[in-house]
């Protein structure tokens, strides 16, 4: 169990910039930020919806084009106040479930 | 911080609410891509025929289409039904369909599946609607299939659409239109759907049938209700599966009977929802198209017509004087269809009792024992004390009703 856990976060690297795929829709209502799979595969069943918490927002919300996942894991940091080793933990957690359901891809820094 | 796995909710699409907060002004809409059918269904309420020049050219173009889903993802909709007619007839039905889903809208479609080809079952697969594409079928065989359809060739093509959409395993539910023709397939049918590898309820019928929604054909509507079942036939096979229907209806009363009171729209229409005719006439049901609900989109927006215009309808009272001394009191609604849309259809008014929903309604208040024989509903005075009788009370009738020992 713990291998898979660590060949699972092998995938996730804290210099890479990651962004949400084109795979997925993102949208806010009311308030609520609301992931829709636009292909098959994302969801564990065909139909399957995501609404972010709030700190899953907080982590999508930061993913762009000019940060890479330290540059995420340090702004946290600041915002939770809150050591950034234990926020690595969780934000890399977060990031290889996103990656192994394609609802974010690796890209070049902008 | 919180770990793994808590940064989101799953959800099915189909289920509960997303969303913890206020109701965003549209959560979903119909969109009736055109009114034009391949199929001529003997029973069908709004179809033109495939190749009416006339309906297409004045059927909303690509665009026009585009931009209402664009605003109906803008006000928070979630899904949009696409609907007929057939809508798989328009030409464009691929490119609306990506475009819906890639405003973020789940995108559920009504067919009668003759239209689907392995190309556009292959687009189901990669790009999901996100709910089970819904298929009515009219027969299980040929000759029942087409003597609805009217369409020689339409069973054929039904069921290639069907094993198209099966080897892709592209969810769909299927549901029947009990008809003449049909009638003693019922069982065979169930059988079928319970085979069907995304059934997990039992599958739903269509039996009391309307009337035109555009009022436009006497002859048609002569028809349609002929081939209606009697109350007493319907009752029998709403209740096939007795203790099931008798335990669904003990929870249904106790929530939802009462009486209806002078406000027309005590359901939801218009209320968060409506539906976009083929030509861009927005409504506030599928069925409703008096012209005091109808709100254009072209000469307004889908913002305009929920923050006013359907606020405004709802408040709207009966004032037909038979509506408010039967229907305004009668204490069957729920159990009853009777609706400012059926009165449309029956009758062209948004007041008029429908006498053919009354009868399927007391039939089933007989059936529960919430009326006697002979008593109607709107005279009962303590029917809130029958209701409540009704929905505590454990053992299920022994008797059952003659009806149902014929029908099985």
């Amino acid at each position: 169990m713990k291998e898979k856990e660590e060949s699972m976060k092998a995938n996730v690297s804290l210099e890479t910039v990651y962004v949400p795929s084109e795979d997925i829709v993102i949208r806010e209502i009311e308030g609520e930020l609301i992931v829709v799979p636009l292909v098959s595969g994302i969801g564990d069943l065909e139909d399957e919806l995501f609404t972010m918490n709030a700190t899953g927002r907080a982590i999508m919300e930061k993913l762009d084009k000019k940060k890479s996942l330290k540059d995420v894991v340090n702004e946290l940091s600041l915002l939770y106040k809150a050591p950034a080793d234990e926020i690595e933990q969780d934000v890399v957690g977060f990031m290889e479930e996103l990656l192994k359901r394609r609802m974010i891809v690796k890209v070049s820094r902008a | 911080m919180m770990r793994k796995g808590s940064f989101y909710i799953k959800q099915r699409a189909d289920r509960a609410s997303l969303r913890k907060g206020s109701s965003p002004l549209l959560s979903n809409l119909d969109l009736e891509l055109a009114e034009r059918c391949n199929n001529n269904c003997i029973h069908c309420y709004i179809n033109q025929p495939a190749d009416d020049y006339n309906a297409k050219k004045r059927e909303l173009k690509t665009e026009e289409i585009k931009a209402i889903l664009e605003e109906a993802a803008s006000l928070g909709c979630l899904k949009v039904r696409f609907t007929g007619g057939e809508p798989l007839l328009r030409e464009d039905f691929e490119e609306l369909y990506i475009f819906a889903r890639k405003q973020g809208l789940k995108v559920p479609i009504f067919t009668n599946a003759t239209l689907i080809t392995p190309e556009l079952a292959s687009l189901f697969a990669r790009i999901p609607p996100l709910e089970k594409v819904e298929i009515t079928a009219y027969g299980m065989n040929r000759k029942s299939y087409e003597a609805v359809s009217r369409v020689p060739g339409s069973y054929d093509a039904a069921w290639e659409g069907i094993n198209q959409l099966l080897e892709r395993k592209v969810p769909f539910v299927v549901k029947f239109a009990i008809l003449p023709p049909n009638r003693d397939e019922i069982k065979e049918f169930e059988a079928w759907a319970a085979s069907l590898p995304w059934t997990d309820s039992f599958p739903t019928f269509s039996m009391f049938f309307d009337l035109r929604c555009h009022r436009d054909s006497e002859e048609k509507n002569r028809l349609i209700k002929r081939l209606r079942l009697t109350p007493e036939e319907g009752l029998a096979i709403l209740t096939r599966r007795r203790e099931k229907y008798i335990r669904e209806m003990r929870q249904f009363c106790s929530k939802f009977m009462c009486q209806s009171g002078e406000n027309l729209f005590s359901c939801g229409a218009g209320a968060g929802g409506g539906c976009v005719d083929a030509y861009g006439r927005l409504q506030p049901c599928l069925l409703l198209r008096h012209p005091a609900a109808i709100y254009d989109l072209k000469r307004g927006t889908l913002r305009e017509a929920m923050e006013d215009f359907y606020p405004r309808m709802r408040k709207m009272k009966a004032k037909n004087p038979d509506y408010l001394a039967r229907c305004a009191r009668c204490f069957l609604k729920g159990l009853c269809e009777q609706c400012p849309a059926k009165s449309w259809m029956e009758h062209g008014s948004l007041d008029t009792p429908v006498d053919y929903l009354c009868e399927v309604a007391h039939a089933q208040a007989r059936y529960l024992g919430l009326l006697k024989e002979g008593e109607k509903a709107w005279k009962v005075r303590n029917w809130k004390q029958r209701i409540k009788n009704f929905s505590m009370k454990e053992p299920i009738p022994q008797e059952r009703s003659r009806v149902e020992a014929r029908a099985c």
